[in-house]
């Protein structure tokens, strides 16, 4: 692999130590990646500020001490804590100090408190061909698919390595042939009001992280009206039952003008029909209960957006949920909600807004265990092995419905 | 005497009783980093112990965060023995590249094509 004099030169620590080892892992991990050379980033997102243990914390308070600060502009995933409401969470003394300081530590090295696995709704949008550095699958799924800028799966803590140095290793989705799509996904035989239904993203981003694993798809025949809400909640399901980093969606996405560009013109190597029955038995595989009652309602992963939040007010009724209901959401988003009057109605119908994390990464549902209902995939896949509590998967609509009663309430009719 | 052949990532000696991952895993969400246990009820290998394992993983899916998981099973010293990955992202073995960095102590991580590692069986010590 070759390196600049510049990037050399950190790597020997003209930069300091906190620079000399972030550059020491980006180039050990561009080797094992098989990269020929480093290439510069303009943004990054970290997903490594979540508590796990008092590793990361070691790890970043070692990096504080050491001088790093970040070189590009760089926002902050969920930490374990709502700030805005420390005691929304119960973490013990121990793992809430650990935590705490592990969040202050990514401040300290200059990136921006924005909290949320959303930094695409909080303003975070590299453009089209921008090379990047983004961690959280859900984040990097976007900012691949969505908005065309290139970044890697990077783990917790590279984010952090290449924000610090400015580069990422040259390689894999920064390279235009391996951005190229190899499968072609036929949804022809999904009946259309499926296709054009908010539930439906999340059973197709998990049937086709089952399916493809880290190959790279090109969903063709989903309606002109698929909006970014709708692909946000495809790529979070996908890239948490597979290694997808990256899909395209034929006529919507920026790199798939059509099928075959999206191919790069050449024979894809698979061509897969999604058959309504895959789809029934992908949206079964979301709940593990059948479920008569739920204990709790949580929706927002990922984050909740302002356009997720009218959708949700439409819906809300003139009395109380029986249930909990989470929502989850940056604190941008709370920001709007607040600046537009709209937070008030929303806690008095009884709904709990969550800012900075959420309720799979951190304890905030009661420890009792129950059933829990959402719309979002990724907490369905999540719930279950983080938090101890079963599922049942419904959409926005079914997961209102079902806490205004405290019983699964689902309408079956959109599935055909 | 068995032998493989594949790419080292972290050169070392490991020994322990073999175990295949029998479908993808996320190790965020997947794997109890205090326990070294498969925690995801979904996953087919679903309560197995990894630690002191000679642990082939033929991909890693999902949470970024499994790096940080992979730390903190170093650091609890609940790490398997040894890694073996189908294929090498950014994410599984970086957790031990920063292991290093912190000074734990790290395992012995090799790739190798999931189809070599079929002349092993679960529990055979190797």
């Amino acid at each position: 692999m070759t390196l600049t004099s510049d990037e050399q030169s950190v790597l020997d620590g003209a930069d300091g130590p906190a620079a000399a080892v972030c550059m020491r892992v980006v180039v050990e991990m561009a080797g094992f990646l098989g990269a020929p050379r480093l290439i510069e980033i303009s943004s990054a997102h970290i997903d490594g500020c979540l508590y796990h243990g008092d590793g990361g914390v070691e790890f970043a308070q070692r990096l504080v001490e050491d001088g790093a600060r970040v070189a590009v502009p760089t926002t902050l995933n969920v930490g374990a804590l709502d700030l805005l409401n420390p005691s929304r969470v119960n973490a013990d003394p121990h793992s809430y100090q650990m935590a705490r300081r592990q969040m202050a530590a990514y401040e300290t090295m200059g990136c921006a408190p924005t909290w949320t696995c959303a930094p695409y709704q909080a303003g975070h949008r590299p453009g089209l061909g921008e090379h990047v550095a983004w961690g959280e699958s859900n984040a990097v799924a976007f900012a691949n698919s969505v908005l065309g800028a290139r970044t890697n799966r990077y783990g917790d803590f590279m984010d952090i390595c290449c924000a610090v140095v400015a580069r990422a290793p040259y390689v894999g989705l920064h390279t235009d042939v391996e951005r190229l799509a190899t499968v072609v996904v036929d949804t022809s035989t999904v009946p259309e009001r499926l296709k054009g239904a908010d539930v439906f993203f999340p059973v197709l981003g998990s049937w086709l992280g089952r399916t493809l694993g880290a190959r790279i798809a090109v969903i063709d025949g989903l309606p002109p009206s698929t909006g970014e809400d709708q692909l946000k909640a495809l790529g979070a399901a996908a890239a948490t039952t597979g290694a997808v980093g990256l899909f395209h969606v034929a006529g919507i996405t920026p790199e798939a003008r059509t099928v075959e560009a999206a191919l790069g013109d050449r024979q894809p190597e698979d061509v897969i029909r999604l058959t309504p029955e895959a789809v029934r038995a992908a949206r079964d595989e979301l709940s593990t209960v059948a479920g008569e009652s739920i204990d709790a309602v949580a929706l927002g992963s990922p984050h909740f957006s302002l356009e997720e939040f009218t959708q949700l007010e439409e819906l809300l009724p003139d009395r109380r949920f029986e249930v909990p209901f989470y929502v989850c959401t940056g604190r941008g988003v709370l920001e709007q909600l607040d600046a537009q009057g709209r937070t008030g109605p929303l806690i008095d119908a009884g709904v709990e807004i969550i800012v900075d994390t959420c309720v799979v990464v951190t304890p905030i549902l009661p420890s009792t265990g129950g059933t829990l209902m959402t719309n979002s995939g990724k907490f369905a896949l999540y719930s279950p092995s983080n938090i101890g509590y079963d599922v049942v998967y419904g959409s926005l609509e079914d997961c209102v419905a079902s806490a205004l009663t405290g019983r699964v309430e689902r309408d079956e009719s959109v599935w055909g | 005497m068995t032998e493989i052949r594949g790419r080292v990532l972290f050169d070392g000696e490991a020994e322990g009783p073999f175990l295949r991952l029998r479908a993808p895993i996320s190790f965020w969400g997947g794997v109890d980093p205090e326990s070294g246990t498969i925690a995801d009820p979904r996953h087919p290998d679903h309560g197995a112990e990894i630690t002191g394992r000679i642990l082939a993983v033929p991909e890693t899916v999902g949470s970024s965060s499994s790096s940080a998981i992979m730390l903190e099973l170093l650091r609890n010293g609940s790490a398997p023995a040894a890694l073996i990955l189908g294929r090498v992202d950014a994410i599984l073995v970086l957790g031990v590249v920063v292991g290093r960095e912190l000074s734990y102590k790290t395992v012995p991580v090799v790739e190798v094509a999931s189809e070599a590692t079929a002349a092993f069986r679960n529990g055979e010590l190797v």
